[in-house]
């Protein structure tokens, strides 16, 4: 009887942002499949903005049922029993197809896809919403369903025929992979060997070679990124194909014994002579296309973080009222008091991150979409340059940060637990296994500063802050931006100390520029939700405590190194 | 290839397993007002029990039938989400204060207006009156068999259905020819969840006098969405005896309601030592309760 939508004010206050009304009528095309005498079976399509943000409404409801009433309380038995391997197929627990089960007779999959392909037509606030509430009640889980994903970059990829044939399967409930990573090619997936090449004879490619740590690797749909030109060795050899699990070839030939989000198959991969279908331009698989569905399962990341730091909290909460010390509940005592604001701090700032990040990538999405059907305005093509330059900067800061925070905060919910908190009586020891993998896969914290230290070194995250400098505030919280003006100052000199010197100084400083510049972003978009309702003040405050400690640190470490310091931390001159 | 007329029966009920300290008025009777009113949990598991026959025989078609207030439309709306086809909603004030006689008269008048069914479902009982005894009264009424306590039904053809029973003491499985009444248990599976699609389908779907009293265009809306009215039969489209409806049809008075709290009479402080671990052992291996 547990709702993880209605009994998180937190959704419905993002859900409700003003932008909105702009991302809906955007995605909804002015509402038109509605009124379209042509769109048959469209009867499901909202007649206006209020009409689609009661249908979000009323879809997140389900979604935050089935997570309250099935995902949920499967969760501990799915991570005790796993999927398990069988004639080289994947045969999920018994949990797991329970959940698939609910998700697609409720009609969850395909929620962002076209409405031709039977998809809900659903925007990404709803859609990162919905991954944001799975992952609260089984992180594991989130990954099967959230690879749906892969169908968005079918749909924005792929010729007709394809998305006609596949994208309809997936809004039938077929399950996807993102068949990457080799042995080999990990974070660098340049390297990436699997041959495909085309076969005259049969009229078809063939994928030939291994893939490795393939989350869902038996799902019925994979994209998988393979080698289609002979001779080359980079990331232009590259391209990226559709495989059908329907037409063979492949076997699961392992399945990883990992240390969380066991639920999840992880699968080793063999491909003999499977065939496959080429999606999109040959050589483009990586740079373009990899690039892009990257970005898409990122942004699944930063959900899955908050997600698993929301369901960490509440449990570090229950138990904190609960437990009985030195005669009175331990969340009384300063040290777990203490511990728990800051966790909820640290929630509440990466999902306002995690929204204003989704909100980009929705303004431009939607904006390019359009442009496929009409030409862009001159004021609209602009548009989708801003908001697509914003989702690529925040995509890897949100990533970072929030995957950071998320351990942060497992780590203490379960010392809060105490000693029962490393048993395996209580869940928190299973969420804090899961919340391990958030700042390793889908690209690690390190990788994602590459990316992030970008808009460090080009000013643009300098230019947001300034840009959430000049919004209109209420006077009451004026001493809250004076904070974080001065956290800025602090952040452009200690950005300024560590640009003028080499390439290698700036990536040993990166993590601590891109966290300072995150902690001020994540400030600036509290103080914004305190406009909108005034009850985040507190956390705002905390928060502020928190970041404002943190970024006075990462400056004191800058400001005292110099570019002699490199060596002293290298491994070959350690002499101890 | 087969397919079957399936009559789902529901209510819109309050909301008891959530009962907080104002649930009952000082009359001693249910107060309506604090309580949420949803879909009688027994009746989803029918409902689901409907929807498992249609995912075998996707021709089959599914009524929902329910008998209240206006409001009770919610009820049908929910049953439009989780996929069933058609829903009729009984109402008219000639009907208020009906006990389950009359209840089931009214019920069984309706049916035998749609007249065309191959089988009944309900749940076993509602959680507000507890009474099970709607179902049953209702197979009499159409001179139908029935089958109780249904947990499974594990086969069914034009001649005939299975149906596994759930009683008290084990399980029975029965068979029957149709057409017949089956009443469901809550051991029966949950319902499946309301379906996104259809919800946003459905959601706007209404009886014509809420449509009418919001303003609505009545023209407009039957002939342009037909599965957005819900149909909505008073007692001048049933064919029935108004003396047997309502209060006047209802033999049942209700001469006092009392208040039972229950808790326990006596209770024992056990340490955990090990000899009052034995003497408690001891006690329960001698009463039956272990072992």
């Amino acid at each position: 009887m547990a709702n993880f939508f209605t009994d998180n004010p937190d959704l419905k206050f993002h859900l409700d942002h003003p932008l909105m009304q702009r991302i809906v009528a955007l995605k909804e095309n002015q509402y038109k499949d509605k009124n379209d005498p042509m769109a048959i079976g469209f009867d499901y399509a909202p007649q206006d903005f209020e009409d689609a943000m009661d249908s979000y409404n009323q879809v997140l409801e389900i979604v935050g049922e089935i997570c309250g009433d099935i995902i949920g309380p499967n969760a501990e038995s799915v991570d005790h029993d796993g999927p398990t391997l069988k004639d080289g197929n994947v045969v999920y627990a018994k949990g797991t197809q329970e959940n698939i089960d609910a998700i697609v007779k409720a009609g969850l999959m395909g929620i962002s896809l076209p409405r031709k392909f039977g998809g809900l037509n659903f925007c990404i606030i709803p859609y990162v919403m919905a991954a944001d509430i799975v992952s609260r009640a089984d992180a594991g889980f989130a990954n099967i369903w959230g690879l749906q994903d892969c169908a968005e970059t079918i749909n924005d990829f792929a010729d007709e025929i394809q998305k006609e044939k596949y994208l309809k399967r997936v809004c039938n409930g077929e399950t996807m992979a993102m068949t990457l990573t080799e042995p080999d090619a990990g974070s660098d997936l340049q390297a990436v060997m699997l041959k495909a090449h085309y076969d005259e004879g049969k009229k078809t490619w063939l994928l030939n070679g291994v893939k490795r740590f393939i989350t869902n690797g038996g799902g019925e749909i994979s994209l998988v990124l393979a080698r289609s030109e002979e001779r080359t060795q980079d990331g232009r050899g590259l391209s990226m194909f559709i495989y059908d699990r329907a037409n063979g070839g492949v076997t699961v030939r392992r399945l990883e014994n990992k240390l969380g989000i066991k639920g999840s198959p992880t699968c080793e991969l063999v491909f003999k002579d499977a065939p496959a279908e080429l999606c999109g331009q040959r050589k483009f698989g990586l740079i373009k296309y990899v690039m892009a569905l990257m970005n898409s399962a990122r942004l699944g990341i930063i959900a899955q973080s908050v997600g698993i730091g929301e369901a960490a909290y509440r449990e570090a909460l229950g138990y904190a009222k609960k437990r009985m010390q030195f005669g009175k509940p331990i969340i009384e005592f300063p040290a777990v008091y203490e511990m728990l604001a800051v966790m909820k701090a640290k929630v509440t700032a990466s999902r306002s991150l995690l929204y204003e990040t989704a909100r980009f990538v929705d303004m431009y999405k939607s904006l390019s979409h359009i442009s496929n059907e009409r030409d862009l305005t001159k004021e609209e093509k602009e548009e989708m340059k801003k908001y697509q330059k914003l989702a690529d900067m925040y995509t890897p800061l949100g990533k970072s940060l929030a995957s950071e925070f998320c351990n942060e905060i497992a780590y203490d919910a379960l010392q809060i637990h105490g000693g029962s908190g490393f048993m395996k009586d209580y869940p928190i020891e299973r969420i804090y296994r899961d919340a391990r993998i958030t700042s390793i896969y889908e690209g690690t914290t390190q990788l994602q500063v590459v990316a992030a230290i970008r808009g460090v070194t080009t000013g643009a995250y300098l230019a947001q802050m300034k840009e959430y400098e000049k919004e209109p505030i209420k006077p009451e919280t004026e001493s809250y931006q004076r904070i974080l003006i001065h956290m800025t100052e602090q952040y452009e000199e200690a950005e300024a100390r560590v640009v003028v010197q080499n390439a290698e100084f700036i990536d040993f400083h990166a993590r601590r520029l891109v966290e300072m510049a995150g902690n001020i972003i994540m400030g600036y978009l509290l103080l914004m939700d305190v406009q909108r309702n005034h009850e985040y003040w507190k956390t705002l405050e905390v928060f502020l405590k928190f970041a404002r400690a943190k970024n006075a640190a990462n400056s004191t470490f800058i400001g005292y190194s110099n570019l002699n310091d490199l060596g002293k931390f290298k491994y070959e001159n350690v002499s101890l | 290839m087969n397919a079957f007329k399936i009559i789902v029966l529901a209510k819109q009920v309050p909301d008891t397993r959530n009962v907080g300290k104002d649930a009952m008025k000082a009359d001693g009777t249910v107060n309506r007002a604090v309580l949420p009113a949803i879909f009688n949990p027994e009746d989803l598991h029918a409902l689901e029990q409907a929807l498992r026959i249609k995912d075998q025989f996707p021709e089959s078609i599914i009524t929902l039938l329910t008998m209240g207030p206006v409001r009770a439309a919610e009820i049908l709306r929910e049953g439009f989400y989780r996929g069933a086809d058609d829903g009729i909603l009984l109402t008219d004030r000639a009907f208020a204060g009906s006990d389950t006689l009359a209840t089931s008269y009214s019920l069984s008048c309706a049916i035998k207006k749609i007249k065309d069914f191959d089988i009944i479902i309900c749940g076993r009982q509602a959680i507000d009156g507890d009474t099970a005894q709607v179902g049953p009264q209702v197979a009499e009424k159409l001179h139908i068999p029935q089958i109780t306590y249904c947990e499974e039904i594990q086969a069914i053809d034009k001649k005939k259905i299975t149906v596994k029973r759930r009683l008290e003491r084990g399980v029975e499985v029965v068979e029957c020819a149709l057409p017949v009444l089956i009443t469901v248990n809550n051991s029966a599976p949950h319902c499946r969840p309301r379906n996104a699609k259809r919800l946003m389908k459905f959601k706007h779907a209404t009886t014509m006098s809420k449509h009418q009293e919001t303003g609505g265009d009545y023209l407009a809306t039957e002939n342009a969405n037909t599965h957005l009215s819900i149909k909505e039969w008073g007692i001048s489209n049933i064919d029935c005896e108004h003396v047997q409806l309502g209060l006047a049809g209802s033999p049942t008075k209700v001469k006092k309601v009392d208040n039972i709290v229950f808790q326990s009479k006596e209770s024992k402080r056990i340490d955990d030592f090990d000899e009052d671990i034995s003497l408690l052992m001891k006690e329960l291996i001698d009463s039956h309760i272990i072992g």
